[in-house]
């Protein structure tokens, strides 16, 4: 698939966004008045900066408001929704908080909940799609809430609950990695079954339908991301992961400590983030001898 | 509503013979023809005649070499468009109700005012069938030429998809596949209609039918004709001791 920059851009911080927001609605830490603002303002800028990187990627952002109609089928519909409804009870909830200093528990969890919510629903739209079998995953739900949750705690300052998450997070994605490497042979899906020509014998794509390039191929079929694939997935994962644990056992769970872990996890995450892409094989590929 | 009809009252569909495609792209010339004077948004081309054309076709003619372990290989032309699937996955993941199946006919169709252009109804797609408009930013796919098929302005013979009025083998078929005594129904039945991608579950409502098996042709290579005559005579046999002699 093709790496969108700004697909990468929206999924990581929106997921750390609203992996920090989780954590500020159960009054982890339990903030008020100029605290409040501070960690408020940096979650709701990553969350809200990500969604709206999202709307580059549209060939029609002036229509987006469309997009909350369709909950009853659709999983994108219901991230929209559900990021719109998390955004709207924390931001009531963060605004008693800043302003009152008056926190209202219901609020700060029902909030924490839609902002999970949000970051299960954004994993549910790239899960659901059978046409790209290393995606087609329970296990792409947890990697994304698990990774959310880490981020966000290594963020709200939560020292053990951030080592804890990390190392969940580093074995899902281990796993993942894995399982997604035999995904593809695993899933059925060949040329033969493509073409139903199988029968007959051996099957092999003879002339694409053009000489040049389609929408297809470049949306599908992205093979130049891939090269490095290998050295990524050790930078994603010393990064992403194995440094910021180091960190936090070594020099404890200062604001420095943490927010280096953070940053070096946000950096490993993105890279996580563009093999998730560029690594993902879609089954239309076969048709033109390509994966 | 980007929910699917529990059934819809026609399947209409295509049957394409890959016994009979001879190949020849005419299909997917008519349809950029109609589709772009036609329905919804025009299928665009960029840098047509610069170094990298690029455009949107809503149908495609694949072609792929299939070796039997014993026969030599056969070449299949595979024209490729929207199968209009009974259980089309492009149809639920759209967010904004933009993508739909028609209850009455089971056509499934883009209402491009309302397409944002996300493109997640093309990734959910296996086919393929799908294509972003370079130019409009919006989805484009097969009508079926639904603007066509009702159209009373034609002459009957005339109210069939264009691919399929085009084609000069008659390996293309249309009609009601939900209807199991209509002529394409019956066609299905006759050579073993297939599904693409049945593991996908998407039901395809268009069929394939398989290429019939060839004729036992040997892979040794051609033996010389036999001489008709060895003996040569007249001026021919006189020119024949001559050269002997020489």
């Amino acid at each position: 698939m093709h790496p969108a920059p700004s697909v990468i851009v929206f999924t990581t911080l929106s997921g750390l966004g609203f992996g920090l927001l989780f954590w500020l609605g159960i009054g982890l830490p339990a903030v008020s008045y100029l605290g409040a603002l501070l960690y408020f303002a940096l979650a709701f800028a990553l969350a809200v900066g990500g969604l709206l990187a999202s709307t580059f990627h549209l060939g029609h952002p002036e229509r987006a408001w469309r997009a909350f109609t369709q909950w009853r089928s659709s999983w994108l519909s219901r991230e929209g929704v559900c990021a719109v409804a998390a955004l709207l009870v924390l931001g009531l909830h963060a605004f008693l908080l800043v302003f009152f200093g008056k926190s209202i528990a219901v609020l700060g969890f029902v909030g924490a909940a839609l902002a999970l919510g949000t970051v299960f629903t954004t994993a549910m739209i790239y899960t659901q799609l059978k046409t790209v079998p290393r995606w087609n995953t329970p296990i792409t739900p947890v990697l994304f809430l698990s990774l959310s949750l880490a981020g966000g705690a290594l963020l709200a300052g939560q020292g053990w609950a951030a080592l804890v998450l990390l190392l969940i997070a580093g074995v899902t994605q281990i796993f993942w990695w894995l399982r997604g490497d035999r995904a593809f042979s695993d899933s059925g899906t060949d040329l033969a079954s493509a073409t139903g020509l199988g029968s007959i014998g051996t099957v092999r794509s003879f002339e694409p339908p053009h000489t040049g390039t389609n929408y297809l191929l470049r949306e599908f079929v992205h093979e130049v991301g891939r090269k490095h694939a290998q050295k990524l997935r050790v930078i994603a994962g010393v990064a992403g992961f194995a440094m910021p644990a180091v960190l936090l056992v070594l020099f404890g769970f200062g604001w420095f400590a943490m927010a280096l872990a953070a940053l070096l996890h946000a950096g490993g995450v993105a890279a996580s983030r563009w093999l998730f892409f560029a690594e993902a094989e879609h089954v239309v590929g076969l048709y033109y001898g390509k994966r | 509503m980007t929910l699917l009809p529990e059934t819809t009252d026609k399947k209409l569909g295509l049957v394409i013979d890959l016994d009979t495609c001879v190949g020849c792209h005419a299909c997917v010339i008519s349809c950029k023809g109609w589709n772009t004077e036609n329905y919804g948004a025009p299928l665009s081309d960029q840098d047509a005649y610069g170094a990298e054309p690029v455009g949107t076709f809503l149908n495609r003619v694949h072609s792929f070499e299939v070796t039997p372990d014993e026969t030599p290989a056969q070449l299949i032309h595979f024209p490729k468009s929207c199968l209009h699937c009974e259980d089309a996955p492009c149809v639920t993941v759209c967010p904004t109700g933009a993508s739909y199946k028609r209850v009455e006919d089971g056509i499934v169709l883009v209402n491009e005012d309302h397409c944002i252009g996300c493109g997640l109804c093309a990734w959910a797609c296996p086919y393929g069938a799908r294509e972003m408009d370079g130019e409009a930013k919006v989805m484009k796919k097969c009508t079926l030429c639904v603007d066509r098929i009702y159209n009373e302005n034609l002459p009957e013979e005339d109210r069939v998809p264009s691919c399929v009025r085009t084609c000069p083998a008659g390996a293309r078929h249309f009609g009601d596949l939900g209807d199991p005594s209509s002529a394409v129904s019956v066609l299905v039945e006759e050579r073993g209609g297939m599904d693409l991608m049945p593991e996908q579950g998407t039901k395809p409502v268009n069929k394939y039918l398989p290429p019939r098996l060839k004729d036992d042709i040997s892979t040794a290579a051609p033996q010389p004709l036999a001489p008709v005559a060895a003996e040569a005579k007249g001026f021919v046999g006189w020119l024949d001791k001559m050269l002997d002699t020489v």
